[in-house]
Protein backbone atom coordinates (compact mmCIF):
# COMPACT_ATOMS: atom_id res chain seq x y z
CA UNK A 1 0.00 0.00 0.00
CA UNK A 2 1.37 3.60 -0.54
CA UNK A 3 2.76 5.18 2.09
CA UNK A 4 -0.22 7.80 1.86
CA UNK A 5 -2.59 6.07 1.96
CA UNK A 6 -1.32 4.32 4.92
CA UNK A 7 -1.20 7.60 6.33
CA UNK A 8 -4.83 8.54 5.33
CA UNK A 9 -6.29 5.45 7.18
CA UNK A 10 -4.51 6.62 10.42
CA UNK A 11 -5.05 10.48 10.24
CA UNK A 12 -8.78 10.25 8.20
CA UNK A 13 -10.33 7.18 8.72
CA UNK A 14 -9.49 6.04 12.21
CA UNK A 15 -9.09 10.01 14.05
CA UNK A 16 -11.96 11.91 11.43
CA UNK A 17 -8.83 14.61 10.39
CA UNK A 18 -8.58 15.87 7.20
CA UNK A 19 -5.45 15.38 4.72
CA UNK A 20 -3.49 18.64 4.30
CA UNK A 21 -2.61 19.84 1.22
CA UNK A 22 0.44 17.90 0.52
CA UNK A 23 -1.11 14.73 1.57
CA UNK A 24 -3.71 15.55 -0.64
CA UNK A 25 -1.52 16.29 -3.97
CA UNK A 26 -0.04 12.95 -2.89
CA UNK A 27 -3.07 11.38 -3.31
CA UNK A 28 -4.08 13.13 -6.68
CA UNK A 29 -0.60 11.84 -7.78
CA UNK A 30 -1.57 8.22 -7.09
CA UNK A 31 -0.24 6.12 -10.31
CA UNK A 32 -3.59 4.25 -11.87
CA UNK A 33 -3.14 1.12 -10.16
CA UNK A 34 -3.45 2.54 -6.50
CA UNK A 35 -7.00 3.94 -7.94
CA UNK A 36 -8.96 0.66 -6.88
CA UNK A 37 -7.23 0.71 -3.05
CA UNK A 38 -7.79 4.75 -2.58
CA UNK A 39 -11.58 4.63 -3.35
CA UNK A 40 -12.08 1.85 -0.88
CA UNK A 41 -10.28 3.61 1.64
CA UNK A 42 -12.56 6.89 0.29
CA UNK A 43 -15.43 4.96 0.63
CA UNK A 44 -14.55 3.25 4.35
CA UNK A 45 -13.94 7.14 5.22
CA UNK A 46 -17.55 8.39 3.79
CA UNK A 47 -19.48 5.22 5.32
CA UNK A 48 -17.72 5.60 8.69
CA UNK A 49 -18.14 9.58 9.02
CA UNK A 50 -21.16 10.38 7.18
CA UNK A 51 -22.68 6.92 6.62
CA UNK A 52 -24.60 5.08 4.14
CA UNK A 53 -27.65 7.53 3.36
CA UNK A 54 -27.45 9.81 -0.38
CA UNK A 55 -28.88 13.54 -0.02
CA UNK A 56 -30.77 13.84 -3.05
CA UNK A 57 -31.29 17.46 -4.39
CA UNK A 58 -32.94 18.80 -7.66
CA UNK A 59 -31.75 22.78 -9.00
CA UNK A 60 -33.61 25.17 -11.21
CA UNK A 61 -32.90 28.39 -12.61
CA UNK A 62 -35.07 31.01 -11.64
CA UNK A 63 -33.06 33.26 -13.40
CA UNK A 64 -31.63 32.28 -16.99
CA UNK A 65 -28.70 33.94 -18.95
CA UNK A 66 -27.98 37.63 -19.37
CA UNK A 67 -25.12 37.64 -16.55
CA UNK A 68 -22.87 40.73 -16.52
CA UNK A 69 -19.88 38.49 -14.49
CA UNK A 70 -17.20 36.63 -17.00
CA UNK A 71 -16.73 33.04 -15.90
CA UNK A 72 -15.25 31.12 -18.64
CA UNK A 73 -16.96 28.08 -17.80
CA UNK A 74 -20.45 29.55 -18.00
CA UNK A 75 -22.86 29.78 -20.79
CA UNK A 76 -25.06 32.51 -19.03
CA UNK A 77 -22.46 34.86 -19.35
CA UNK A 78 -24.14 37.87 -21.09
CA UNK A 79 -20.26 38.62 -21.91
CA UNK A 80 -19.98 35.64 -24.29
CA UNK A 81 -21.21 34.58 -27.82
CA UNK A 82 -23.26 31.89 -26.08
CA UNK A 83 -26.51 30.50 -27.53
CA UNK A 84 -28.11 30.38 -23.90
CA UNK A 85 -30.90 33.66 -24.19
CA UNK A 86 -32.43 35.26 -20.87
CA UNK A 87 -35.48 34.03 -19.06
CA UNK A 88 -37.36 34.55 -16.49
CA UNK A 89 -38.78 31.21 -14.48
CA UNK A 90 -42.30 32.48 -12.79
CA UNK A 91 -43.74 31.09 -9.51
CA UNK A 92 -46.14 28.68 -10.27
CA UNK A 93 -43.81 27.02 -12.40
CA UNK A 94 -40.74 27.05 -9.93
CA UNK A 95 -43.61 25.36 -7.03
CA UNK A 96 -44.15 22.64 -9.72
CA UNK A 97 -39.87 21.96 -10.65
CA UNK A 98 -40.27 21.64 -6.38
CA UNK A 99 -43.07 19.03 -6.42
CA UNK A 100 -41.44 17.63 -9.54
CA UNK A 101 -38.18 17.14 -7.41
CA UNK A 102 -39.79 16.07 -4.05
CA UNK A 103 -41.37 13.50 -6.01
CA UNK A 104 -38.23 11.73 -6.50
CA UNK A 105 -37.30 11.71 -3.14
CA UNK A 106 -35.23 15.01 -2.90
CA UNK A 107 -34.72 16.58 0.02
CA UNK A 108 -33.09 19.50 -1.27
CA UNK A 109 -34.42 22.13 -3.63
CA UNK A 110 -31.78 24.64 -4.89
CA UNK A 111 -33.16 28.31 -6.50
CA UNK A 112 -30.52 29.52 -8.69
CA UNK A 113 -29.70 32.58 -10.49
CA UNK A 114 -27.68 33.97 -13.02
CA UNK A 115 -26.23 37.47 -11.69
CA UNK A 116 -23.24 39.14 -9.90
CA UNK A 117 -25.96 39.18 -6.95
CA UNK A 118 -29.59 39.83 -6.43
CA UNK A 119 -31.34 43.03 -6.97
CA UNK A 120 -34.68 44.03 -5.32
CA UNK A 121 -36.99 42.17 -8.26
CA UNK A 122 -34.91 39.04 -7.49
CA UNK A 123 -35.02 38.91 -4.33
CA UNK A 124 -39.18 39.71 -4.22
CA UNK A 125 -38.95 36.66 -6.72
CA UNK A 126 -37.65 34.49 -3.79
CA UNK A 127 -39.74 35.91 -1.18
CA UNK A 128 -42.79 34.85 -3.23
CA UNK A 129 -41.01 31.63 -4.43
CA UNK A 130 -39.89 30.31 -0.97
CA UNK A 131 -43.30 31.05 0.15
CA UNK A 132 -45.00 29.32 -2.53
CA UNK A 133 -42.69 26.52 -2.29
CA UNK A 134 -43.01 26.22 1.64
CA UNK A 135 -46.75 26.31 1.27
CA UNK A 136 -47.09 23.46 -1.47
CA UNK A 137 -44.14 21.29 -1.29
CA UNK A 138 -42.56 19.33 1.93
CA UNK A 139 -38.90 19.95 1.11
CA UNK A 140 -36.20 22.13 2.16
CA UNK A 141 -35.63 25.75 0.31
CA UNK A 142 -32.15 26.32 -1.47
CA UNK A 143 -30.57 29.42 -3.03
CA UNK A 144 -27.73 30.61 -5.07
CA UNK A 145 -27.71 33.87 -6.20
CA UNK A 146 -24.12 35.26 -6.46
CA UNK A 147 -22.39 37.81 -4.33
CA UNK A 148 -24.84 38.95 -1.03
CA UNK A 149 -24.62 42.30 1.13
CA UNK A 150 -25.55 40.98 4.86
CA UNK A 151 -29.11 42.59 4.63
CA UNK A 152 -29.59 40.18 1.83
CA UNK A 153 -28.05 37.66 3.95
CA UNK A 154 -30.16 38.21 6.63
CA UNK A 155 -33.15 38.06 4.53
CA UNK A 156 -32.92 34.65 3.03
CA UNK A 157 -32.37 33.36 6.16
CA UNK A 158 -35.73 34.84 7.45
CA UNK A 159 -37.70 33.41 4.78
CA UNK A 160 -36.47 30.60 5.37
CA UNK A 161 -33.78 29.31 3.11
CA UNK A 162 -31.74 26.73 4.74
CA UNK A 163 -28.50 26.48 2.91
CA UNK A 164 -26.66 28.84 0.52
CA UNK A 165 -24.51 27.68 -2.99
CA UNK A 166 -21.99 29.59 -3.26
CA UNK A 167 -18.99 27.98 -5.36
CA UNK A 168 -15.31 28.86 -5.14
CA UNK A 169 -15.45 27.56 -8.60
CA UNK A 170 -11.79 26.44 -8.28
CA UNK A 171 -8.46 27.79 -6.34
CA UNK A 172 -7.15 31.36 -5.27
CA UNK A 173 -4.52 30.94 -7.58
CA UNK A 174 -6.09 29.71 -10.18
CA UNK A 175 -9.08 32.06 -10.06
CA UNK A 176 -7.87 35.10 -11.72
CA UNK A 177 -8.13 32.50 -15.25
CA UNK A 178 -11.28 31.54 -14.59
CA UNK A 179 -13.34 34.82 -13.61
CA UNK A 180 -12.16 38.53 -13.78
CA UNK A 181 -15.16 40.72 -13.38
CA UNK A 182 -14.58 39.81 -9.32
CA UNK A 183 -12.18 38.42 -7.39
CA UNK A 184 -12.09 34.94 -4.91
CA UNK A 185 -11.98 36.75 -1.77
CA UNK A 186 -15.83 38.76 -2.38
CA UNK A 187 -16.67 34.72 -2.79
CA UNK A 188 -15.42 34.73 0.92
CA UNK A 189 -16.88 36.97 2.06
CA UNK A 190 -20.42 36.07 1.13
CA UNK A 191 -19.43 32.84 2.41
CA UNK A 192 -18.24 33.74 5.68
CA UNK A 193 -21.51 35.97 5.91
CA UNK A 194 -23.69 33.14 5.27
CA UNK A 195 -22.08 31.01 7.73
CA UNK A 196 -22.74 33.99 10.61
CA UNK A 197 -26.24 33.89 9.66
CA UNK A 198 -26.67 30.61 10.62
CA UNK A 199 -27.38 28.98 6.84
CA UNK A 200 -25.83 26.28 6.06
CA UNK A 201 -23.18 26.60 3.52
CA UNK A 202 -22.97 24.82 0.06
CA UNK A 203 -19.56 25.66 -1.69
CA UNK A 204 -17.42 23.82 -4.14
CA UNK A 205 -16.44 23.88 -7.80
CA UNK A 206 -15.52 23.08 -11.31
CA UNK A 207 -12.48 20.08 -11.98
CA UNK A 208 -11.13 20.25 -15.67
CA UNK A 209 -10.78 24.20 -16.13
CA UNK A 210 -6.75 24.22 -16.76
CA UNK A 211 -5.72 24.04 -12.74
CA UNK A 212 -2.87 21.75 -12.27
CA UNK A 213 -3.14 18.78 -9.68
CA UNK A 214 -1.15 21.16 -7.47
CA UNK A 215 -3.30 23.58 -8.17
CA UNK A 216 -6.60 21.04 -7.37
CA UNK A 217 -4.94 20.43 -4.15
CA UNK A 218 -4.68 23.56 -3.00
CA UNK A 219 -8.35 24.20 -4.00
CA UNK A 220 -9.29 21.08 -1.62
CA UNK A 221 -7.38 22.34 0.97
CA UNK A 222 -9.02 25.79 0.99
CA UNK A 223 -12.85 24.18 0.64
CA UNK A 224 -11.12 22.07 4.16
CA UNK A 225 -10.57 25.61 5.87
CA UNK A 226 -13.55 26.83 5.08
CA UNK A 227 -15.74 23.84 6.20
CA UNK A 228 -18.85 23.72 4.43
CA UNK A 229 -21.75 21.62 5.09
CA UNK A 230 -21.91 20.50 1.36
CA UNK A 231 -19.38 20.48 -1.41
CA UNK A 232 -20.78 20.22 -5.40
CA UNK A 233 -18.04 18.70 -6.95
CA UNK A 234 -18.82 19.64 -11.39
CA UNK A 235 -16.42 18.37 -14.22
CA UNK A 236 -16.55 20.82 -16.79
CA UNK A 237 -18.64 20.71 -19.43
CA UNK A 238 -17.29 22.63 -22.18
CA UNK A 239 -20.14 25.26 -23.38
CA UNK A 240 -19.96 26.26 -26.95
CA UNK A 241 -19.42 30.15 -27.05
CA UNK A 242 -17.36 30.47 -23.74
CA UNK A 243 -13.57 30.84 -23.50
CA UNK A 244 -13.75 27.44 -21.80
CA UNK A 245 -15.51 25.52 -25.39
CA UNK A 246 -12.81 24.16 -26.13
CA UNK A 247 -11.14 22.37 -23.10
CA UNK A 248 -10.50 18.70 -23.25
CA UNK A 249 -13.45 16.85 -20.77
CA UNK A 250 -11.95 15.65 -17.72
CA UNK A 251 -10.67 11.82 -17.91
CA UNK A 252 -12.51 9.64 -15.93
CA UNK A 253 -10.04 8.10 -13.71
CA UNK A 254 -8.80 11.78 -13.18
CA UNK A 255 -12.44 12.47 -11.62
CA UNK A 256 -12.26 9.30 -9.46
CA UNK A 257 -9.12 10.12 -7.65
CA UNK A 258 -10.10 13.70 -7.10
CA UNK A 259 -13.79 12.54 -5.92
CA UNK A 260 -11.38 10.12 -3.37
CA UNK A 261 -8.93 13.00 -2.48
CA UNK A 262 -11.68 15.62 -1.70
CA UNK A 263 -13.32 12.95 0.46
CA UNK A 264 -9.69 12.65 2.26
CA UNK A 265 -9.58 16.41 3.07
CA UNK A 266 -13.38 16.53 4.15
CA UNK A 267 -14.03 13.78 5.93
CA UNK A 268 -17.74 14.66 7.06
CA UNK A 269 -19.10 16.85 4.30
CA UNK A 270 -21.81 15.96 2.12
CA UNK A 271 -20.09 15.47 -1.07
CA UNK A 272 -22.29 15.97 -3.85
CA UNK A 273 -22.05 14.90 -7.72
CA UNK A 274 -23.09 18.32 -9.34
CA UNK A 275 -22.65 18.83 -13.42
CA UNK A 276 -20.61 16.95 -15.82
CA UNK A 277 -20.21 13.33 -14.10
CA UNK A 278 -22.47 12.22 -17.43
CA UNK A 279 -19.78 13.36 -20.05
CA UNK A 280 -17.07 12.68 -17.68
CA UNK A 281 -17.82 9.55 -15.88
CA UNK A 282 -21.02 7.81 -17.36
CA UNK A 283 -22.60 5.20 -15.62
CA UNK A 284 -20.02 3.15 -14.65
CA UNK A 285 -17.80 5.96 -13.19
CA UNK A 286 -21.00 7.18 -11.54
CA UNK A 287 -21.24 4.30 -9.88
CA UNK A 288 -17.64 4.36 -8.64
CA UNK A 289 -17.59 7.54 -7.57
CA UNK A 290 -20.65 6.54 -4.94
CA UNK A 291 -18.07 3.82 -4.06
CA UNK A 292 -15.12 6.26 -3.63
CA UNK A 293 -16.39 8.99 -1.52
CA UNK A 294 -19.82 10.55 -3.45
CA UNK A 295 -22.75 10.73 -0.30
CA UNK A 296 -24.93 12.79 -2.00
CA UNK A 297 -26.12 13.80 -6.03
CA UNK A 298 -28.27 16.34 -7.70
CA UNK A 299 -30.88 14.51 -9.34
CA UNK A 300 -32.57 15.22 -13.09
CA UNK A 301 -31.37 18.39 -15.02
CA UNK A 302 -28.98 21.10 -14.37
CA UNK A 303 -29.60 24.83 -15.10
CA UNK A 304 -28.68 24.94 -18.61
CA UNK A 305 -27.71 21.41 -19.87
CA UNK A 306 -29.93 17.74 -18.98
CA UNK A 307 -28.61 14.89 -16.88
CA UNK A 308 -29.29 11.52 -16.71
CA UNK A 309 -33.07 10.52 -15.29
CA UNK A 310 -33.82 10.67 -11.62
CA UNK A 311 -35.20 7.14 -12.08
CA UNK A 312 -31.64 5.90 -13.27
CA UNK A 313 -30.14 7.05 -10.26
CA UNK A 314 -32.54 6.08 -7.92
CA UNK A 315 -31.97 2.38 -9.18
CA UNK A 316 -28.42 2.56 -9.06
CA UNK A 317 -28.69 4.02 -5.14
CA UNK A 318 -30.84 1.09 -5.00
CA UNK A 319 -28.98 -1.45 -7.10
CA UNK A 320 -25.60 0.08 -4.53
CA UNK A 321 -27.98 -0.32 -0.92
CA UNK A 322 -27.54 2.96 -0.41
CA UNK A 323 -30.63 4.66 1.51
CA UNK A 324 -31.30 8.11 0.31
CA UNK A 325 -31.60 10.44 3.20
CA UNK A 326 -35.48 11.45 4.56
CA UNK A 327 -36.22 14.79 5.41
CA UNK A 328 -36.52 14.31 9.29
CA UNK A 329 -33.07 12.85 8.81
CA UNK A 330 -31.74 16.37 7.93
CA UNK A 331 -32.86 18.63 10.31
CA UNK B 1 -33.76 23.59 -41.87
CA UNK B 2 -30.97 24.22 -39.50
CA UNK B 3 -29.30 21.83 -36.73
CA UNK B 4 -31.10 23.26 -33.62
CA UNK B 5 -28.00 22.63 -31.56
CA UNK B 6 -25.41 25.72 -33.50
CA UNK B 7 -28.06 26.78 -35.80
CA UNK B 8 -26.22 26.11 -39.31
CA UNK B 9 -28.22 24.74 -42.24
CA UNK B 10 -28.75 21.14 -41.11
CA UNK B 11 -27.90 19.86 -45.02
CA UNK B 12 -24.43 21.28 -44.84
CA UNK B 13 -21.69 20.00 -42.94
CA UNK B 14 -21.18 17.78 -40.32
CA UNK B 15 -23.45 17.90 -37.29
CA UNK B 16 -22.58 14.10 -35.54
CA UNK B 17 -21.23 16.12 -32.66
CA UNK B 18 -24.19 17.98 -32.17
CA UNK B 19 -26.37 15.13 -32.22
CA UNK B 20 -24.45 13.94 -29.42
CA UNK B 21 -24.42 16.79 -27.64
CA UNK B 22 -28.03 16.96 -27.86
CA UNK B 23 -29.01 14.14 -25.38
CA UNK B 24 -27.39 16.15 -22.60
CA UNK B 25 -28.55 19.38 -24.04
CA UNK B 26 -32.12 21.07 -25.29
CA UNK B 27 -32.28 22.87 -28.51
CA UNK B 28 -31.22 26.27 -29.03
CA UNK B 29 -32.08 27.38 -32.09
CA UNK B 30 -35.23 27.03 -34.10
CA UNK B 31 -34.91 24.28 -36.40
CA UNK B 32 -37.56 26.23 -38.89
CA UNK B 33 -36.04 29.96 -38.47
CA UNK B 34 -32.37 29.31 -37.05
CA UNK B 35 -33.64 32.13 -34.35
CA UNK B 36 -32.49 31.76 -30.73
CA UNK B 37 -34.79 30.09 -28.55
CA UNK B 38 -35.82 30.97 -25.01
CA UNK B 39 -35.15 27.67 -23.12
CA UNK B 40 -36.21 27.12 -19.75
CA UNK B 41 -34.56 23.59 -18.56
CA UNK B 42 -36.73 21.95 -15.42
CA UNK B 43 -35.37 19.30 -13.17
CA UNK B 44 -37.21 16.41 -15.04
CA UNK B 45 -37.69 18.39 -18.67
CA UNK B 46 -37.27 21.45 -20.72
CA UNK B 47 -39.39 24.02 -22.92
CA UNK B 48 -38.18 26.14 -26.29
CA UNK B 49 -40.10 28.66 -27.35
CA UNK B 50 -39.35 30.33 -30.78
CA UNK B 51 -41.13 33.93 -31.44
CA UNK B 52 -42.07 33.00 -34.97
CA UNK B 53 -42.74 28.66 -34.55
CA UNK B 54 -43.78 28.30 -31.14
CA UNK B 55 -42.75 26.08 -28.36
CA UNK B 56 -41.42 22.99 -28.29
CA UNK B 57 -40.79 20.43 -24.89
CA UNK B 58 -38.81 17.94 -23.79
Amino acid sequence: MPKILDRARARVLDDGAGLDEAGILEVLQLPDEDLPELLQLAHEVRMKWCGPEVEVEGIVSLKTGGCPEDCHFCSQSGLFASPVRAVWLDIPSLVEAAKQTAATGATEFCIVAAVRGPDKRLMDQMRAGVQAIKEAVDIQVAASLGMLTQEQVDELAEMGVHRYNHNLETCRSYFPNVVTTHSWEERWSTLTMVRESGMEVCCGGILGMGETLEQRAEFAAQLAELDPHEVPLNFLSPRPGTPFGDRPVVEGRDALRAIAAFRLAMPRTILRYAGGREITLGDLGTRDGLLGGINAMIVGNYLTTLGRSATADLELLKDLKMPVKSLSATF
Amino acid sequence: MYCDRCGLAAAEGDHAACVTARQLEPPRYCADCRRRMKVQVVPTGWTATCVEHGERRG
